[in-house]
């Protein structure tokens, strides 16, 4: 007898996971992407970008606003005079890495000027970061140890220039431009991985985290029985990732076009951006690879935990440790992107739910391209795993009997049902 | 396992068992099927047979295990002992084309149209989501709710969603049709519309198991029953078996009250007002009916009474059950 018939003679009449799938991603997709709330779902990056210039139109306010700490002179009147003219000589050339230096009052029943420089920073005067005192031939500086560690070298070499034994002159240098360099190249590639990740991340942190809510429609209104009864709930999970994943791409094709529209409108040079390792167009092709492999890890995962909550506000009650765990795995792959080919960036690629971040670091900094096709190849594993498990787990915890006979207070996600 | 189960079925006593006595193929085939809850058993070896082309209900109260067993039955949750096969296959998803369900708890999207839904809800067992929508449409012309085709779940009366969604249940022509408490919630006018739907389907070679805690449904519809009572099954066959777990009782009244005939009474004979009640005898009517008339009682009237259902399954399940069974139902027809 074949796997397919029986004895009774019917052979096997069903759809395949995908196929099954592909019913709840159209009907999920079709029902967001004509629903009102997309509109507002589009419009977020709107939001985004308002809470953003503001912060960021507050955040120069603050800085126009914050005074340098300064480094105050309290020698005798010659003395600080030579180190306030050597300090301004240094300053030309050296620019904001010197500190503001300022000569301190003191006056003559001060006595100690070293005993004077302590008060005065206990008693917290001025906006002094350390004082120095005694002589620019042997300086006496007073501050925090943090503050001593910072500043002492540019002290000594304001003292030095003062004595003279810094030079007073200093020759002029013929620059000579280059495209790039070792270091340049490196750095810029560098940049190019924080802000694909940083893209990458935020676009997911966006947008996975709406499938926690997205199987308490189909809870709430009772459908999820007839999805349950006519398809696998593995086909039920897949389905809905991947209509998430298409709103998603849908949204991403908005905003990116109408950035697009701006960048051009604006004339900003593209070509300016550092290129990555892989090269551009390769680079971007990945860039939606990752995005949606980010996309289905991180969403299958939700997707599990969302489906065992019964009601919205538990939905709403675990998206904060959802949020935190997203910036968790972030944060990890943030931290090994620094250290590419290190035991951490190693481990920040293999674990499934940092390996999309790691690997689009990986891109912008490494040419290779076989270990995306490896490190792909595991996320789609590792996303097949997690669907399964959610499945399973909802299948066993979730798709009981009605509400009767619970006899005692319980976990939401694991409440005893009763027969029916 | 095909060959353990036909062996099993084969020895069954369809009495006790649950086996209606045909040579038809059989839809459903169920053997000691055990569900647990965290220590609760929800349903505790459960029997079932169910022939094609029945008309199979599983009559309990709420909480008897009636949407455990289904939903066993289907697939949605896997047994924890016993074994379940659809027209023979273990499992259930494999011929989701054939099958058809409606659970208890009814649930579509609001904002689905309800020719959509109907399509959408075909399209999740095979059929093709244009060809379901255009059946959507016939099926509701045919049910007089062709009005209703392009108008919004949401916008649709309790009954009306009801109907789209046993339409959405039918719209692929399944060949099992499974009913959680079908009836409920159902005004008379419509609860007789779906029992006339389910004959149609019967008639059409359909097999129809639906579970109800309404005798008069099971008594009404059903070839077969399971009566089904704290997860237990203490009986599954046919109704006439069910009936006849109770001997007829026979309404006697007489002119006379006292004399010789009244030595010919069974021992049970009962006065009941003008009446004698009392079981059937085995050797039947006609010798007591013999030495009435010989013993010049005087026979007035005399019936005999076949149990129905509701007796039976007082007898099967135990008062209690019965209790909680009339309790349902008179709330179900308060609401």
């Amino acid at each position: 007898m074949s796997p397919s018939e029986t004895a009774g003679g019917h052979r096997k009449s069903r759809l395949n996971l995908w196929s099954a799938a592909f019913v709840i991603a159209r009907r999920d997709f079709q029902a967001i992407l004509f629903s009102r709330a997309f509109l507002f779902f589009l419009l977020g990056p709107v939001f985004l970008l308002g809470v953003g210039a503001l912060s960021s139109g507050v955040g120069s306010q603050i800085r126009e606003e914050t005074v340098d700490p300064e480094v105050g002179i309290a020698m005798s009147v010659p003395d600080t005079a030579a180190m306030l003219a050597a300090h301004t000589a240094l300053a030309e050339q050296l620019g904001g890495a010197m500190p503001p230096m300022i000569a301190v009052e003191t006056s003559p029943q001060d006595g100690n000027l070293q005993q004077a420089a302590e008060a005065i920073l206990e008693e917290r005067q001025g906006n002094y970061a350390a004082i120095v005192t005694g002589t620019p031939a042997a300086p006496v500086m007073t501050g925090t140890a943090d503050q001593l560690d910072r500043l002492g070298g540019r002290v000594a070499l304001v003292a030095a220039a003062a004595i003279g034994e810094a030079p007073a002159k200093f020759p002029e240098i013929t620059t000579q431009e280059v495209a790039t360099s070792g270091a340049s190249e490196k750095s810029s590639r560098v940049v190019t991985a924080q802000i694909s990740q940083m893209l990458l991340f935020l676009l997911t942190m966006l947008l996975a985290g709406m499938v926690l809510s997205n199987l308490v429609e189909e809870k709430g209104n009772k459908i999820i029985e007839v999805l349950a009864a006519a398809i696998p709930m593995d086909a039920v999970f897949l389905g809905k990732l991947f209509a998430m994943l298409g709103v998603s791409m849908v949204g991403i094709l908005v905003w990116g076009s109408v950035a697009g529209v701006l960048v051009l409108v604006v004339g900003a040079d593209l070509a300016a951006l550092p290129p990555p390792a892989v090269g551009w167009p390769l680079f971007l092709l990945l860039g939606v690879v990752y995005f949606s492999m980010g996309y289905l890890l991180l969403g299958s995962i939700f997707l599990a935990i969302g489906s065992m909550a019964a009601t919205v506000r538990e939905v709403q009650t675990l998206s904060m440790p959802v949020t935190m765990l997203q910036l968790l795995v972030f944060f990890f792959a943030s931290y090994a992107m620094a250290r590419p080919g290190s035991p951490m960036e190693v481990a920040a690629v293999i674990f499934p739910l940092s390996s999309p971040f790691a690997m689009m670091a990986r891109a912008a900094q490494m040419e290779a391209l076989w270990p995306h096709a490896l490190a792909i190849l595991w996320q789609v594993f590792a996303v097949a795993v997690f669907i399964k498990a959610g499945a399973t787990l909802f299948r066993k915890r979730v798709m009981k009997s009605g509400p009767q006979g619970v006899s005692k207070k319980r976990r939401f996600w694991n409440r005893k049902p009763a027969a029916t | 396992m095909d060959m353990m189960l036909s062996e099993a079925t084969d020895a069954h006593n369809p009495a006790s068992g649950g086996i209606l006595e045909t040579s038809r193929p059989m839809a459903i085939e169920a053997r000691g099927l055990v569900k647990r809850f965290e220590g609760t058993t929800a349903v505790d070896g459960v029997d079932l047979a169910v022939p094609e082309g029945a008309i199979y209900g599983i009559l309990g109260p709420n909480g008897a295990g009636k949407t455990t067993t289904l939903r066993m039955l289907l697939g949605i949750i896997d047994p924890d002992a016993g074994i379940r096969r659809i027209f023979g296959h273990d499992r259930p998803h494999d011929i989701a084309r054939m099958i058809g369900y409606l659970p208890e708890e009814r649930g579509l999207y609001p904002s689905m149209k309800a020719y959509e839904a109907i399509g959408f809800l075909g399209a999740l067992r095979g059929l093709p989501l244009a060809e379901g929508k255009r059946r959507g449409r016939e099926l509701l012309e045919r049910h007089d709710l062709g009005h209703a085709a392009d108008r919004q779940i949401r916008q649709l009366s309790k009954g009306m969603a009801q109907t789209v969604q046993l339409l959405g249940t039918l719209v692929h022509k399944p060949r099992l049709v499974v009913l959680d408490e079908p009836f409920s919630g159902l005004d008379a006018i419509n609860q007789g519309k779906l029992e006339l739907m389910i004959r149609e389907l019967a008639a059409e070679g359909t097999t129809v198991i639906f579970s109800t805690h309404v005798i008069a449904h099971a008594e009404r519809l059903c070839e077969g029953v399971a009566i089904i009572a704290g997860g237990k099954v203490p009986y599954a066959g046919s109704v006439d078996e069910a009936r006849d777990r109770i001997p007829a009782q026979v309404r006697l009244e007489t002119r006379a009250e006292h004399g010789r005939w009244r030595d010919a009474l069974p021992a049970d004979a009962r006065r009941e007002g003008d009446f004698w009640m009392f079981s059937l005898p085995e050797s039947g009517i006609e010798p007591l009916l013999r030495a009435l008339i010989e013993g010049e009682a005087g026979i007035l009237s005399l019936s005999i009474e076949r149990a129905g259902l509701h007796d039976a399954f007082v007898h099967i399940a135990g008062e209690a059950a019965a209790r909680a069974l009339t309790e349902q139902s008179a709330v179900e027809a308060a609401r």
